[in-house]
């Protein structure tokens, strides 16, 4: 059996719950995004596959081996730190050759290894540097290096780009995943960036509140999210309160509106539908049609390339986002019709 | 491009301040005492001015660069056995959560918070014949009859240890616990194990400070004046002890002086030595 199991994994430090109930099956060869807010316990479940933590109950098995109780130097997986961790002491090529030092390689398959490796992250010819003269953006390829020098079977990254500016940071993202696709190697990376999981994974596991709240591919989670924290925290998400109205249908402010699909809640008891801001559908007022309701522009902020306005409906604040050309022309103030198209309304147990 | 340096006394003021104390409690007396080392000493009395180098040919007197050798060398020996024991000592210790450290930390504060004449004497008395801790490895059965482990060379050591442990690790304590957690974590993951990372990766990120506390330590050894007469011999006098006594018993202030500045000039030497080799391996790498 190839690939990563975390077979309820928990984790507690003193009183505090770490890790409630992990249980997770990654096939080999996937890029995965353990994604969260800070504190959700993504971090300590990554060192945990590390070895740098001990479970408190559960099993870890990688390629079907229990690697539960086999400490951290003889598991042979790479890991990327948010600090990066590089030796200071170390030019670039000794921090690239260390693990091989370790290893006892000799120098001269050491030498072409770094070299291997830094043409492999785009930076031939540094390895004689020292750490303190590269850039963030340098040492963070260096970090990577060193983490693949050793053909680990996992590939582990904690927060690995969060030191990076913006621009560099989306650069590295597209780059990382390149990698991991030319190279096939098993990858989890630790981010608390949507965009950031939702450009690089196969599969986003999605944490709070030290449990995996959903797992599954990056749109799917986008488009279904199961609860309301996970329509939340991936993308901007609008929730409408309401009653559960029918097997697929809510009742908001008296308003029948028809929900993506079943969701097996009581009737009567309080649900909310989600909808991302791009499937709100901005009408004239009195316009008449299905899944409509009424609102109120409250503000209109045109970004150049998207337009985002801002509603009052149901006495919930709702955000629409639209192309400049689709724009409608809406000033604020004006009251309009907003239609919820069914297959992007997704029923949420509240 | 102008000139923006600052102008006028209030600009030169906080260089004005340093260097004022440093003339005043340093350079002056020394001076002081580099004029009286070439003095002539007045038998049976008190020196005169003059220019002599008899002060200093005394050190070709065999007794006396044994002491300075001496000296040397217990200072070092102290030196190097407190940092070996000191910094994994406080290695451990950063690692601790904050809350934990704190009662290690008045610990080592309340041992600093000690003279050097208490150290000495409760020393003396765990270490003597009568009252001392081998009575405990008789009644335990290990030794057949109490020894007197005082006054000798290991009581000797074991005392500037004792007085340097604490100075080592509130040197360290500081460095040791910037060192982000995750370096030593990065060597653990590329395959070293704990030991390994202690020496390869720990000790030369550390380098600079564990070299700081070195010089410090053997500074302050070399310094010892009470140490070495109360649980030392007369052949551990250590040339402090020296100093004091043709100071103050001789009454020979010019080769007092004489012998000091020679501790001066050696201690800086040896300093400079020491971070030339530790900067040479710097710029190797």
């Amino acid at each position: 059996m190839s690939g990563l199991r975390i077979d309820h994994v928990g984790k507690t430090f003193g009183m505090f719950e770490a890790l409630k109930d992990i249980d997770l099956d990654f096939p080999a060869g996937r890029f995965i995004c353990l994604l969260g807010p800070s504190g959700c316990g993504k971090t300590t479940l990554l060192r945990a596959i590390a070895g740098l933590e001990m479970p408190s109950t559960g099993r870890i098995l990688l390629d079907g081996t229990d690697i539960t109780s086999v400490p951290a130097h003889r598991r042979g997986l790479g890991m990327v730190f948010q600090s990066l961790a590089l030796f200071p002491h170390l030019s670039v090529g000794e921090n690239i050759a260390y693990g091989l030092r370790i290893r006892g390689v000799d120098l001269a398959t050491r030498r072409r290894k770094v070299e291997e490796l830094l043409a492999l992250v785009h930076l031939p010819g540094v390895a004689d540097r020292s750490i303190s003269q590269l850039s963030g953006g340098q040492r963070q390829r260096v970090a990577i290096a060193r983490a693949l020098a050793l053909d680990p079977k996992l590939f582990l990254l904690d927060e690995p780009l969060s030191a990076l500016d913006a621009k560099l940071r989306e650069a590295m993202q597209v780059e990382l995943k390149l990698l991991q696709q030319r190279l096939g190697i098993s990858t989890i990376v630790v981010t608390h960036d949507q965009r950031e999981a939702l450009t690089m994974a196969d599969i986003v596991v999605v944490m709070d509140n030290a449990r995996v709240q959903q797992v599954g591919p990056p749109l799917e989670i986008y488009r279904n999210p199961v609860n309301a924290f996970v329509a939340d925290f991936i993308g901007t998400s609008n929730l409408l309160p309401g009653a559960v109205d029918g097997q697929d249908s809510l009742s908001i402010d008296g308003i029948r509106m028809a929900g993506a699909r079943p969701h097996g809640l009581a009737q009567g008891s309080k649900a909310a539908i989600s909808i991302r801001p791009e499937e709100v559908v901005i009408h004239p007022a009195g316009e008449l049609g299905p899944n409509r309701l009424p609102a109120e522009v409250i503000f209109v902020r045109d970004l150049g390339a998207s337009v985002e306005i801002m509603l009052a409906c149901a006495g919930q604040e709702l955000l629409a986002v639209t192309s400049p050309r689709e724009r409608s022309d809406v000033q604020v103030g004006d009251r309009v019709a907003l239609e919820l198209p069914p297959a992007a309304c997704v029923v949420l147990p509240s | 491009m102008s000139d923006l340096r600052p102008r006028g006394l209030p600009a030169r003021l906080p260089v004005l301040w340093p260097a004022a104390m440093l003339l005043l409690f340093f350079v002056v007396p020394f001076g002081i005492m580099l004029a009286v080392s070439f003095s002539h000493q007045v038998e049976g009395g008190f020196y005169e001015p003059g220019f002599e180098l008899a002060n200093y040919a005394r050190f070709l007197d065999p007794f006396f660069g044994r002491a300075l050798l001496f000296s040397f060398w217990i200072s070092v020996l102290a030196a190097a056995i407190v940092i070996a024991v000191a910094f994994p000592f406080t290695y451990c210790l950063t690692r601790l959560r904050r809350r934990a450290q704190v009662p290690f930390l008045v610990f080592v504060l309340a041992v600093l918070s000690l003279s050097e004449v208490i150290i000495g004497f409760a020393w003396s008395t765990l270490l003597s014949r009568t009252a001392g801790l081998s009575n405990l490895l008789v009644w335990i059965g290990l030794i057949p009859r109490a020894q007197a482990w005082t006054p000798s060379f290991g009581a000797l050591l074991m005392g500037l240890c004792y007085l340097g442990f604490p100075y080592t690790v509130l040197i360290l304590y500081p460095a040791l616990s910037r060192l982000d957690p995750e370096i030593p974590e990065a060597s653990r993951t590329l395959g070293a194990s704990p030991l390994r990372t202690f020496f390869l990766v720990i000790v030369p990120v550390l380098r600079a400070p564990l070299l700081g506390a070195l010089i410090m330590v053997f500074v302050f050894n070399l310094g010892a004046y009470l140490l070495p007469q109360v649980l030392g011999r007369p052949q551990h006098w250590t040339l402090s002890v020296h100093i004091t006594d043709q100071a103050v018993f001789q009454s020979n202030l010019p080769f007092a002086a004489a012998m000091a500045i020679f501790l001066v000039l050696f201690s800086l030497a040896f300093i400079g030595l020491t971070m030339v080799l530790g900067g040479q391996r710097e710029a190797a790498r």
